[in-house]
């Protein structure tokens, strides 16, 4: 009876025959919203047709002839600097977001209000709205003059700072007992000795969190390679699609392919790191 | 910068190599603190890359909306003549309304279908986990990707996948993104298509909060599930849905890359947001001042609405 009780609607408890079809058609509907295109786009992506307009659900002739001609298009390359782009970027914003969680979680230092609300004011600022200004940077980084338009690099740095993978840090090291690094410091440790050998291990669960988010975030950029990029040999893959599109022999079929690849790493994280994925969701936005 | 923290004679004291040996009592208290700039050393690679990418950013817009803005020729002052133009400008004020519709649609839709999906897929069983990932799927595919799929299956022929889908309950063919009647819905449909599964994720979490005693009470009253999704359920979720909207109306505000891609602001400028319009005017007609103009507008406006949700918020929890 308590079982019943377990959720809203307490559907898991229908146990009716008419309740149990309309669960399970009520499900398949859902299904086909949010799972149907998807799955058209990898039977498509599978699927021998030239015709210019449609998408199948049913595979009719699989081939792999779409992937062929995509790579043909040079999506090798696209996918390398997709490849290139997030590895870097996300060490960088790992590297970057333990070492200011440390400062901000277990530190007392003059201004660090100040630094912490400066550094959460970055998430209310959408970079869409930097976007103009931040092209004008890239091509004369103020002080060292150095112009990353039409980099990688340009790519790149940026992502090092994302306010959300410091704040997820912070909150996790918080939580990390005093004494383990009391303890530490009368055996002699230094601050960095406690940071990588005490406080970083503590907080795996914080690196899946932010290594997961930071991925897809950065797999999903689009602006960013957008403003940086000024030739088909910086193009990342989900930027190249458009390219791809433009060319009027390229079949869906071609850009199914190509856009299977373009959303295989990012799924793949996200099945893989499920349980880090939806906690960091939660805390993410009910703690924001 | 002060140095209240380092005792003068601690500096070097937890260096092994030091001549001398300091007092216990004075070495336990320079370890527990550290220098003072320890801190500021862990902060400095992020510091330097908000400071670069982020801060100058801001205020490089915030300079150039008050500028005429000539590469090579120098920057003139124009005062608020590049506001006056983007809230003069006719094409500014549809791209406005255009931002609008497309937030609130969004929103609106994204927020209903994700808690009527929530709902649905509350539970503990193995299926519903497998139709909860399934569901969930949208919201990591790239957002290039969806575009793409979505300009596809929005073939305006009757032989596009949605048109033959239409065709089968002898609807259509409707021209979707490429019909200025139906491409802003069109737009929408896609946008919350993409974010109904997220806002599902957080309802998903906001429900498990909610004690499960509430609902045995309300069982025991004789209240239908429909009482019960109304007077226990949705004042449980409330500060769930507050965050939402501030989420979710600023992803529809900021409103680009899908926009950029599924139609370019077209057919007819239907679908001209805001930001696809200051991206024309930044970067390809080099307006920067005005453009800039325009995004500076555009995070006043998220600014506001961030800042009245959390007074709402504050009042209500008061």
């Amino acid at each position: 009876m308590t079982a019943a009780n377990d959720s809203a609607l307490g559907l898991d408890a229908v146990k009716s025959p008419g309740g149990r079809i309309l669960k399970f058609v009520l499900y398949a509907l859902l299904l086909l919203v949010f799972a149907g295109p998807l799955l058209a786009l990898l039977v498509s992506a599978f699927n021998d047709v030239s015709d210019p307009t449609a998408l199948s659900v049913v595979p009719s002739s699989p081939t792999l002839d779409n992937f062929g001609i995509a790579f043909d298009l040079g999506v090798g390359m696209y996918l390398l600097n997709s490849f290139l782009v997030v590895g870097f970027g996300l060490l960088l914003q790992v590297v970057i977001s333990v070492l200011a969680g440390y400062a901000l979680a277990r530190k007392k230092f003059r201004f660090m209000t100040f630094v912490l609300v400066a550094i959460l004011a970055t998430l209310m600022l959408p970079e869409e709205i930097l976007a103009i200004p931040l092209s004008l940077i890239l091509s004369d980084l103020p002080v060292v003059h150095l112009n990353l338009i039409g980099s990688l690099a340009g790519m790149i740095v940026p992502l090092g700072a994302w306010a959300f993978s410091i704040l997820v840090m912070t909150e996790f090291m918080k939580d990390v007992p005093r004494e383990l690094e009391e303890a530490a410091r009368i055996d002699g440790a230094g601050d960095l000795r406690i940071f990588a050998q005490i406080i970083l291990p503590m907080c795996k669960p914080a690196l899946g969190v932010i290594g997961v988010f930071g991925f897809t975030m950065i797999w999903d950029q689009y602006l960013l390679p957008l403003l940086v990029s000024t030739d088909a040999s910086t193009y990342t893959l989900p930027l190249a699609l458009r390219t791809l599109r433009i060319d009027t022999n390229v079949t869906p079929g071609v850009i199914m392919a190509a856009s299977l690849l373009a959303l295989l790493p990012s799924v793949a994280a996200f099945l893989f790191f499920q349980r880090s994925f939806v906690r960091g969701l939660a805390s993410g936005a009910l703690k924001g | 910068m002060t140095v209240d923290h380092a005792k003068p004679a601690a500096v070097g004291a937890d260096r092994p190599a030091v001549k001398r040996t300091p007092a216990p009592k004075a070495r336990r208290r320079s370890d527990r603190d550290g220098k003072w700039w320890t801190p500021w050393l862990f902060l400095a690679p992020a510091l330097i890359l908000f400071v670069y990418f982020k801060f100058i950013p801001m205020i490089t817009a915030v300079t150039m909306s008050f500028q005429d803005v000539q590469p090579y020729l120098g920057n003139q002052w124009v005062g608020g003549q590049n506001y006056s133009t983007v809230l003069g400008d006719e094409a500014f004020h549809s791209a406005i309304w255009h931002t609008v519709v497309i937030a609130v649609g969004q929103t609106a839709g994204s927020m209903i279908i994700g808690l009527a999906l929530a709902l649905l897929m509350e539970g503990q069983s193995k299926r519903l986990k497998f139709l909860r990932s399934a569901a969930f799927l949208p919201v990591v595919v790239p957002i290039a990707v969806v575009a793409e799929l979505w300009r596809i299956m929005y073939h305006p022929t009757e032989d596009g996948m949605l048109n033959s889908i239409l065709g089968l309950v002898g609807l259509g063919p409707s021209g979707f993104i490429n019909d200025p009647d139906s491409s802003m819905i069109s737009v929408i449909i896609t946008g919350i298509w993409r974010g109904a599964p997220y806002d599902m994720m957080i309802f998903l979490a906001g429900l498990a909060g909610i004690d499960r005693g509430l609902y045995e009470a309300a069982t025991v009253d004789g209240a239908s599930r429909w009482r019960k999704i109304l007077h226990v359920t949705l004042p449980g979720l409330r500060s769930v849905f507050s965050i939402l909207f501030v989420l979710a109306a600023i992803r529809g505000l900021r409103v680009f890359t899908e926009v950029f891609l599924l139609t370019n602001g077209g057919p007819n400028g239907s679908t001209e947001v805001a930001m696809t319009l200051i991206y024309k005017l930044g970067l390809e007609q080099n307006r920067l001042g005005v453009g800039a103009a325009g995004a500076v507008l555009l995070f006043l406006a998220t600014l506001v609405l961030t800042l009245f949700v959390q007074v709402l918020r504050r009042r209500r929890d008061a």
